[in-house]
């Protein structure tokens, strides 16, 4: 088996500070940095945290930042990076540190619990659920979502500015704002929660989210900015609530 | 093992590629064709060639236009046509979604790329004034949706010369000009949402559903569509003024 | 000082170990029935192995073939487990799964749907029908993600990265768990009335494996050391269809749901090869020819390919052709979809597939075969407990999903997991609920045995230069896969036994670096101890069960034998030795039995 010589650069300390330190390992065929993460903690430093479950980009637990930038490290193959230079592995920035490449992400379980639920309509007079596939397709994206916060890592909204945190409910939780939004089925209308407590106003669409998402969810133009319109629709447009109080609908 | 004592705090990025390439680039062609944009909308001169009427300029509305549109404008108004109709065209792409982003990151640098950090220590984002006037840019799309009706007029009428109906190079660059800006408008986010993005069972709407399905094609494409738009429209204003100036001949192709 | 006041802890009417499909089902049920509870997990919320199921969730709901029905469902599940199944687990199992899918879509899960606005449904090895309601390949996400938003909606209680470690026990009663928080490494006791166990299995002793970190075997040892019985536990499924190369994603599952769209198996000859492999047992509804075969993927009336037979018998078949030379250079078999199907297909209905491939192995599964290879994949054995309730055999303890045993048999069918974690995860919950509701009087928990167990699991920071708990892991692995794997004979067994034996020895040595703050090296060390449990479990069976069934294929006895038809092989602890005995399967009604005895 092809082997090949390897410095990784990993962040190693807590909340309380730490260093990068370096290790050097031979690597074998196919590896991805997830696994020299591995054999660094079998054979050079056994305590070293790292957080990892399925190995195959499905659980989203791996997430970290490699040579800066945010990556699920299963799915990261080390013959991406040029032979001989020293990779660099460091946690998600804008959770706060537990231990090495472990950070606290309970900010984003805490985002989930204020969003209100998804509430069925009736059933069809047949006692079924009728949807077409071309009805479902656009949150069907949404539902590939794996959690692995790597988008609401990268969002400056959130990433430079710890003061928006508060008010801020990050990318991850308008994929599943419009995933809900957007269901067939669901009668529950979040437009008020969207503009104000999840502050979808603060996304300036600059799409970092969406460079970094594993599960190629299209996070800005699928769900950020129809929900904006939708925003606009119901607070903005003044043309739209005349609409709205002439024909006596709430949707267009 | 060496230790290497760096707080990742301290850094800007941990990113080692040319990530600010993408900014730099940015501000050059944004920044270029905006000075650009706005000497040729003040020059008030060289801008129709018979039978080619500069972008810039249409539709011409003042009824000192070297090429009049429309008169809705009296001959009271002595400052360049331009004035009264690039604002349009200006706003539909201040807000638009794409250069939105385009100009956050290279100009505002908020962020200047992804992880990296922004320049502002504060940020409100699109949550308060000016920045929360984004939210009309769907009345600048119906405006530039008419716009659009205009070039398309031109480019017809670029099709008549003196001697009868034919067909210039600038005929197609007129005609190419209508079209890429038609993309440009037609793949557009509030277009997208208003066709039948708003909707929430599209098997109930089959003809909106058929509609969102190619705007929704075409915005996949839509920051594409905006450069070569916008470069294009440059150039189109550049090829009449040339014209005019004398500098170069337009060649009859029929 | 009491226990409770030296240690963090909480108190609940009911505590559920585990956040995987059954847990969250359970945690879900018994909030509903009014008991308080907590749900722990030591992963994140929505990481656990139900979130990797791809292909789909078997309930005859009828959508594409009206025929289906729980009958058909039932036999299938039967049949698939070579009838050691609990024939009553079978029967909820079949009737109630449609029920629990339907309930998943008023949650606001999406499968895909057919041309009617129904739930579509895809083919599965052994399922006789296209049953499996699906989403493309990443079906165990949906799945994970609506029954987590509900439970998060409904207020219940989640103790995240929370590594439970013993059961206690009130005399004969359940009465509470203890572990540790992975976090902080510190302690924390539940005291409880009741607990679900939803631990899911242990397939991380082995080496080539599609299981994670989590799956160390954990519920089934605490079972074991609160006193409850295990059957089954030497009924290991060995998935038919895992990553080959490269090595370091040797094990990672490629769903069955490529076989069911139409992907087939060819050996290094391009035969394909399982016409050779059709068993007595299936011979009448598996067709027998190429041409037969691929007119039943348009039309299900024909007999169906042999590609899909139940994964014990293609894990063997392949197995066998490498063995006899016709494997890839890595050591697998090819798995093409790639010429029997045009990309878009393939794309839209595997796209996770497509994903893996090129992502980590740099095939196009649109353009190349795929090498495949058998991986460990599902624990039919576990928990003993009773079909209705899904109480083990102690008081107070419940237990669904992997951890149980009993609905599958000697061979579990792709997409019966995901059904039973809802069917048996909400009666767990149900019953446990009433159960602790029905309890009278108050538990104490017994603050002794708490210390106790406090202390041992500081024991690896105890020394300095010990045994590497990841050589001993490793070493394990070997162990198991080599002497444990899908073909066994009793002197490998045997020897597997020895080695079991010096590794808990050297357990007792084993020493990490740092400290107890999030420190994986100790987590492991700690895991050891289940996977050793389990493993010497797994052994003891597969040396008692002297026949060939199902997961378990012995070299030296080939054949099923009638004789262990009847019995379920137990595993308990007494004095802190496992004890092995046989006991008779429950006896199945005559009309069930016709059932499943009936032909295609
Ligand atoms: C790659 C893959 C694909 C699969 N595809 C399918 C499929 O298509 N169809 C199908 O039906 N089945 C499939 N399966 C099988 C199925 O996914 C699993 O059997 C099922 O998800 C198990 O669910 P569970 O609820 O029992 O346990 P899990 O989902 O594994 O959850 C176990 C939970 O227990 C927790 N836990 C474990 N030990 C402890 C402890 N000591 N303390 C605290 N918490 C603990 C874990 O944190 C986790 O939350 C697949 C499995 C794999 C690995
Ligand atoms: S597009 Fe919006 S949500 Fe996404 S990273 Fe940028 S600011 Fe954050
Ligand atoms: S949207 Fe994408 S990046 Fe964000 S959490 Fe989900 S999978 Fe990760
Ligand atoms: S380990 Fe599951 S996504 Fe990386
Ligand atoms: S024009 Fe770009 S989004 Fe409307």
């Amino acid at each position: 088996m092809a082997t090949q010589e390897v410095t990784m650069r990993i962040w190693r300390g807590d909340a309380k500070g730490g260093v990068f330190k370096e290790y050097h390992l031979s690597i074998g065929e196919g590896m991805v940095v997830l696994d020299v993460i591995h054999a660094i903690q079998a054979t050079q430093a056994n305590d070293l945290a790292v957080r990892w479950n399925c190995k195959a980009g499905k659980c989203g637990s791996c997430s970290a930042e490699v040579n800066g930038k945010p990556r699920l490290m299963c799915m990261t193959r080390m013959n991406l990076f040029e032979p001989g230079k020293t990779i660099t592995v460091a946690p998600m920035k804008t959770f706060p540190l537990i231990r090495d490449l472990v950070t606290d992400v309970s900010f984003n379980f805490e985002k989930a619990k204020t969003i209100p639920h998804f509430r069925p309509k009736a059933k069809e007079a047949d006692g079924t659920r009728r949807m077409f596939q071309e009805d479902i397709d656009r949150v069907q994206e949404f539902h590939k979502c794996i959690e692995c916060f790597l988008c609401q890592n990268v969002c400056h909204v959130i990433r430079d500015h710890e003061d928006n945190k508060k008010h801020f409910a990050g990318p991850r939780f308008f994929v599943r704002l419009a995933a809900l939004e957007m269901h067939p089925l669901d009668t529950n209308d979040r437009k008020q929660l969207i503009k104000e407590k999840a502050g979808l106003g603060y996304c300036n669409i600059t799409k970092c989210c969406t460079e970094v998402c594993p599960e190629n969810i299209h996070i800005t133009d699928n769900s950020i900015i129809p929900l904006k319109e939708r925003v606009v629709d119901e607070f903005y447009d003044p043309l739209f609530r005349l609409f709205r109080k002439i024909s006596g609908k709430t949707a267009p | 093992m060496s230790d290497n004592s760096l707080a990742i705090e301290d850094k800007v990025t941990q990113r080692q590629d040319l990530w600010w390439l993408e900014p730099l680039l940015v501000v050059l062609a944004l920044g270029g064709f905006v000075v650009y944009a706005t000497w040729a909308g003040l020059q008030n001169a060289h801008y129709y060639a018979a039978p080619y009427l500069s972008p810039f300029y249409s539709p011409c509305l003042s009824a000192n236009c070297a090429h009049l549109t429309l008169p809705l404008i009296g001959s009271w108004w002595n400052l360049s046509p331009a004035i009264l109709i690039l604002w349009i065209p200006a706003g539909f792409r201040v807000t638009c979604y794409y250069y939105r982003k385009a100009y956050y990151r290279s100009f505002l640098g908020s962020p200047p790329a992804c992880a990296v950090r922004d320049i502002a220590k504060t940020y409100t984002g699109e949550t308060r004034f000016p920045f929360v006037l984004q939210n009309i840019h769907r009345y600048f799309f119906y405006l530039a949706t008419l716009v659009v009706i205009f070039l398309w007029w031109d480019a017809i009428l670029a099709f008549r010369f003196p001697d009868g109906l034919g067909v210039g190079i600038g005929t197609l660059v007129l005609l190419g000009n209508a079209f890429l800006l038609s993309l440009y408008s037609f793949s557009c986010h509030s277009c997208r949402h208003l066709c039948g993005g708003s909707l929430n069972t599209f098997s109930k709407a089959p003809a909106r559903y058929g509609i969102w399905r190619v705007v929704s094609r075409m915005n996949e494409r839509h920051m594409l569509c905006a450069w070569i738009s916008l470069i294009w429209v440059a150039l189109a204003d550049l090829y009449v003024r040339l014209l005019s100036m004398g500098v170069i001949t337009d060649v009859r192709l029929f | 000082m009491a226990a409770e006041q030296k240690y963090e802890s909480h108190e609940y009417d009911v505590i559920v170990i585990g956040a995987g499909g059954a847990g969250l089902r359970a945690a879900i049920e018994a909030s509903a029935q009014g008991a308080r509870t907590a749900l722990v997990c030591k992963s994140l919320l929505g990481k656990a192995h139900t979130v990797m199921a791809e292909g789909g969730i078997a309930a005859a709901l009828g959508n594409v073939y009206p025929e289906d029905n729980w009958k058909v469902h039932f036999r299938d599940t039967m049949r698939g487990g070579k009838l050691l199944n609990n024939w009553r687990m079978a029967q909820i199992h079949a009737q109630e799964a449609p029920a629990r899918v339907l309930e998943l879509e008023e949650w606001g899960a999406l499968f895909d749907r057919t041309k009617e606005g129904l739930i579509l449904q895809r083919d599965f090895g052994g399922h006789r029908y296209a049953r499996l309601a699906h989403v493309g390949d990443r079906t165990g996400l949906e799945m994970i993600r609506t029954l987590q938003q509900h439970a998060v909606h409904k207020g219940i209680d989640v103790y995240m990265e929370c590594n439970v470690q013993r059961l206690l026990k009130d005399g004969e009663r359940i009465c509470g768990a203890f572990g540790y928080w992975r976090e902080s490494g510190k302690c924390v006791l539940f005291k409880c009335k009741a607990v679900v166990l939803a631990t899911g299995g242990g397939g991380k002793a082995w080496k080539i494996t599609s299981n994670s970190w989590e799956y160390t075997g954990d519920g089934i040892t605490m079972a074991l050391d609160a006193g409850a019985d295990l059957i089954d536990v030497e009924m290991v499924q060995f998935h038919p269809t895992g990553m080959v190369w490269p090595p370091s994603v040797r094990g990672i599952l490629v769903t069955e749901g490529v076989r069911g769209d139409g992907g087939t198996l060819t050996n290094s000859e391009g035969k394909r090869f399982m016409f050779n492999y059709i068993p007595e047992f299936f011979k009448a509804e598996t067709a027998e020819t190429e041409k037969e075969a691929d007119a039943w993927y348009e039309d299900k009336k024909n007999r169906r390919t042999p590609d899909l037979l139940p994964r014990d018998e293609v894990a063997r078949a392949i197995n066998a052709e490498v063995k006899a030379g016709r494997g890839t250079s890595h050591g697998g078999v090819f798995l093409d979809i790639a010429s029997r199907r045009p990309a878009e297909y393939i794309k839209r209905r595997l796209p996770s597939m497509y994903h893996q491939f090129r992502e980590l192995a740099d095939v196009d599964i649109t353009k190349e075969a795929m090498e495949v290879g058998p991986t460990c994949h599902y624990f039919m054995g576990g928990v003993r407990v009773d079909a209705d309730t899904t109480a083990a055999t102690v008081p107070g303890l419940f237990a669904a999903g992997e951890v149980a045993a009993g609905l599958h048999g000697a061979n579990r069918l792709g997409g019966n997991s995901l059904s039973d974690l809802v069917v048996f995860g909400r009666r767990a919950g149900l019953y446990a609920a009433e159960y602790a509701k029905g309890l009278k009087g108050s538990l104490t928990v017994d603050t002794a045995q708490v210390e106790s167990i406090a202390q041992e699991l500081l024991i690896p920071f105890n020394g300095k230069g010990g045994e590497n708990p990841y050589t001993i892991h490793a070493e394990l692995q070997d162990c198991m896969q080599n002497l444990v794997g899908i073909i066994r004979t009793e002197k490998e067994l045997k020897q597997a036994l020895d080695k079991l034996a010096t590794f808990k020895q050297r357990l007792t040595k084993v020493s990490v670096e740092g400290n107890r703050q999030y420190n994986p090296g100790w987590h492991l060390a700690l895991d050891l101890y289940s996977m050793l449990a389990v493993s010497e479990a797994v052994t003891l069976a597969a040396i008692e069960r002297k026949e060939s069934r199902g997961g378990h294929t012995r070299d030296d006895y080939p054949k099923t034998d009638p004789k262990f038809a009847k019995v379920n092989v137990v595993v308990r602890k007494s004095k802190g030795e496992l004890r092995i005995s046989q006991e008779p399967l429950p006896e199945m009604p005559e009309e069930l039995k016709k059932l499943v005895e009936e032909q295609k």
